[in-house]
C-alpha cells in the first residue's frame, strides 16, 4: 500500500471540520486537489457542509496550490479559508 | 535571521539597530510595525488569537522576502510575524528594509506587507463581548497585491 496523504485544516475550516489533521490513503483516480476535496465532501456530510459556501484555498507541500494541482501519496495537503495575517 | 515567526513580542528599535549599526552602505531604512487595534468593525476588541500554518508560513515569508530582494535594490529585509494570543496595542508584524537610497526600502517594505497580507498563512480570530469570530479577508488587500503584477 502506498503512503497516505496528510490533510490539514486551519482556522474557521478547522473548527467546522472538527479536526486539525487527518491521514487518508488516496483512492484510485484521486490525483488532484480538486478531486480530493470532492471526494472528502462526498464521503463526509460534515465536510460537505463545511466546504459549502467557503472560499477554499489550498496548499500542497507548503506551497500555494489550486484545484488542478496534482497530488501524490505522501503529500501534505492543506485546506483553509483566505488568509488574514499582518 | 531574515524571517522569524514567534509568539514573543519584538523590539523594533533593537532589530533596526542590529541591521544598521556599523553599516556605512545603508542610506535608508524603512520600518513597518503592525499592531492590534482596540476597535474592530465598531466593536470593542478584548483579545485576538493568531493561528498559523508553521511550515508554510516560514516558507511563504521566505519566498516573499526573496522575491522582494530580486525586485528592489535593497541591502537587507527582515520580517517578524507573531502568533498566539495578543491584546490591543501589541505588535503583530515587523518589516524592515534597508537600502542605499530611500525608494527601494519604501518599495520593498510595501511589497512585503502587500504579499504577506494575501499569501502568508495566518488567520486572526477576534474576541470581544461575543465568543469570538474569524476576521474576513478584505478585497482591498487583494487589490493591493494585484497592483504589483502590472509593474
Amino acid at each position: 500500500m502506498s503512503a497516505p496523504v496528510t490533510i490539514l485544516y486551519f482556522a474557521r475550516l478547522r473548527e467546522a471540520v472538527g479536526t486539525p489533521e487527518e491521514q487518508l490513503s488516496l483512492p484510485d483516480g484521486i490525483a488532484t486537489v480538486g478531486a480530493l476535496v470532492a471526494h472528502l465532501a462526498d464521503t463526509d456530510e460534515d465536510k460537505r457542509f463545511a466546504f459549502d459556501g467557503m472560499d477554499l484555498k489550498f496548499a500542497v507541500n507548503q506551497e500555494q496550490a489550486d484545484a488542478d494541482t496534482p497530488i501524490r501519496p505522501g503529500d501534505e495537503i492543506a485546506l483553509f479559508p483566505p488568509v488574514t495575517g499582518g | 535571521m531574515p524571517v522569524r515567526i514567534q509568539p514573543e513580542p519584538f523590539d523594533a528599535g533593537a532589530e533596526l539597530m542590529a541591521l544598521t549599526s556599523g553599516r556605512a552602505d545603508i542610506g535608508a531604512s524603512v520600518t513597518f510595525v503592525g499592531q492590534v487595534r482596540d476597535l474592530s468593525g465598531g466593536e470593542k476588541l478584548h483579545t485576538m488569537t493568531l493561528e498559523h500554518y508553521p511550515a508554510m508560513a516560514q516558507a511563504e515569508l521566505e519566498r516573499i522576502e526573496a522575491e522582494a530582494r530580486t525586485r528592489f535594490d535593497v541591502q537587507d529585509i527582515e520580517i517578524i510575524h507573531r502568533f498566539g494570543d495578543l491584546t490591543p496595542g501589541d505588535p503583530i508584524v515587523l518589516v524592515i528594509a534597508t537600502s542605499a537610497s530611500r525608494q527601494p526600502a519604501f518599495d520593498a517594505a510595501n511589497f512585503v506587507m502587500d504579499f504577506l497580507k494575501t499569501n502568508a498563512p495566518f488567520w486572526k480570530k477576534e474576541h470581544g463581548e461575543d465568543s469570538g469570530h474569524w476576521v474576513e479577508a478584505r478585497k482591498s488587500d487583494d487589490a493591493a497585491t494585484e497592483k504589483w503584477q502590472r509593474r
